[in-house]
């Protein structure tokens, strides 16, 4: 069994990320793909309510279309790898590499995708936030943490058959105590909140994101080479 | 005729029947308090909170079977892991049975919008999720690690889930915001203590029974089928 971790070497990230980057910039479906089915959903949410929706919709929402886009976007991450390719990182890279790479290019995706679902959402459905640092802050940890709950889920279930099924059914209890957190936060933010009041409730989503890196770190090396 | 090896081998099963009828006959006749709206409903503690910590044991063992593979590499902690995870799926939907028949009697419904019931829906959610892992993938050896990887993931986010559910839990009506009902001193009644530490002990063991007996005839079964498929399979040359 080759388990058993090596350190890391942070110029492969550094690689495996501009990588990831360059593809995405060359074939630009997959960042294209996305920000249609943001626009088309939150465009079906604006044609279903017709007019001011109540704050508690609005954020459920948000964070409906949110989850979806990220189990959409991650699910690529290893799924569209193919298996010849694995051969060539199996003889340069350790999996602790992989995985940091990843987990830190599916955040930068998902930090994108939370920025423009906010605009989109603002411009279809009006601006209720009140404290609106504070809704920023907590997309940034949110979009974090979904990416780093979901990447490693996103490795398991693309060495299995029925892989969006799988990811999703995976996915959903995991991330729901993130979720919940998330939507805590953001429907305080939506009324005004300051921060203090809600530094625990951060503080707990934080842990949340530290406990998911740290357990991909130690476990995606078991399944890296199958 | 007494084998003193059968005896050591098997007293904890005994002792566990014995501890059952115990709570059986001390759970429903042994004297319990008085309370406006529960009454005589609380004897249902040694039931439906034995369940839930029974499950979180042996779900527990299970995720050390599953390092132990992923460290070790033997199959058969596999196997062992996955008949943890299937116990605990019996005393999970066990524990929310007899949830949902006490809550029918102190709160009026079988089913409240309460964050801890809901809570114990994503668990069973995401063990059923584990056993839909194995099913979809065909390779033994490959199917063995992705669940042991998932295993570990889910049960550390749970446990997180378990630890931030009474945040959330502000409006809840199940006992216990801090954690563990009827664990901290004060919570219970002495006279009841008599028979809660006995129903702890004994669904322990009936978990722990019950996950042996899964594993060994998994292992018999699965023991059986290579046989078949070794004096099956024609050997050439």
């Amino acid at each position: 069994m080759d388990g058993g971790w090596q350190v890391m070497k942070y110029t492969h990230v550094k690689t495996l990320i501009r990588k990831e980057l360059t593809l995405e910039w060359r074939q630009k479906y997959a960042i294209g793909g996305v920000v249609l089915y943001l626009v088309s959903m939150v465009f079906v949410a604006y044609l279903s309510f017709e007019g001011i929706i109540p704050l508690q919709t609005w954020n459920a929402l948000f964070w409906l279309i949110m989850l979806f886009a990220a189990m959409n976007t991650i699910l690529k991450a290893f799924v569209q790898e193919h298996g010849d390719r694995y051969l060539y990182y199996y003889s340069l890279l350790n999996p602790t590499d992989f995985i940091v790479a990843k987990t830190i290019y599916n955040a930068l995706l998902m930090l994108l995708m939370g920025g423009l679902g906010l605009v989109i959402f603002i411009a279809f459905m009006g601006n209720p936030i009140q404290s609106m640092g504070l809704f920023v802050v907590n997309i940034l940890l949110g979009m974090t943490g979904l990416a780093s709950v979901l990447t490693l889920i996103s490795a398991i279930a693309s060495g299995a058959k029925n892989n969006f099924t799988l990811m999703a059914v995976l996915g959903f209890p995991l991330v729901l105590p993130l979720l919940l957190m998330l939507i805590r936060v953001s429907s305080a933010a939506m009324g005004g909140s300051a921060f203090v009041p809600l530094a625990a409730d951060i503080l707990i989503i934080a842990m949340i994101i530290l406990i998911a890196n740290l357990l991909s770190f130690l476990l995606f090396p078991y399944i890296w080479r199958l | 005729m007494t084998d003193m090896g059968t005896w050591k081998a098997h007293w904890w099963k005994i002792l566990g029947v014995l501890l059952i009828v115990y709570i059986i006959v001390g759970g429903f006749l042994f004297e319990v308090p008085e309370l406006p709206v529960i009454r005589q409903s609380i004897r249902n503690i040694y039931f439906h909170v034995g369940m839930w910590f029974g499950m979180i044991f042996i779900l527990f063992v299970g995720v050390v079977y599953s390092l132990r593979f992923l460290l070790g590499g033997r199959t058969l902690d596999d196997t062992r892991a996955l008949s943890a995870v299937q116990t605990g799926l019996l005393f999970g939907v066990l524990g929310l049975l007899t949830g949902m028949l006490w809550a029918r009697f102190t709160w009026g419904a079988f089913w409240v919008n309460d964050p801890k019931l809901n809570g114990a829906v994503v668990g069973i959610i995401t063990y059923l999720a584990y056993i839909l892992l194995r099913a979809s993938v065909d390779d033994s050896h490959k199917r063995a690690r992705l669940a042991a990887v998932y295993n570990v993931f889910a049960f550390v986010l749970f446990f997180v889930f378990i630890m931030i559910l009474p945040r959330m839990a502000t409006s809840s009506i199940h006992p216990g915001v801090d954690g563990n009902p009827a664990l901290a001193t004060g919570d219970l009644a002495p006279q009841m203590r008599l028979v809660f530490y006995p129903a702890m002990a004994g669904w322990f063991i009936m978990a722990w029974w019950l996950f042996s007996l899964l594993f060994r005839t998994r292992k018999l079964r699965d023991g059986i089928s290579e046989y078949e498929e070794t004096i099956n399979t024609p050997t050439h040359g």
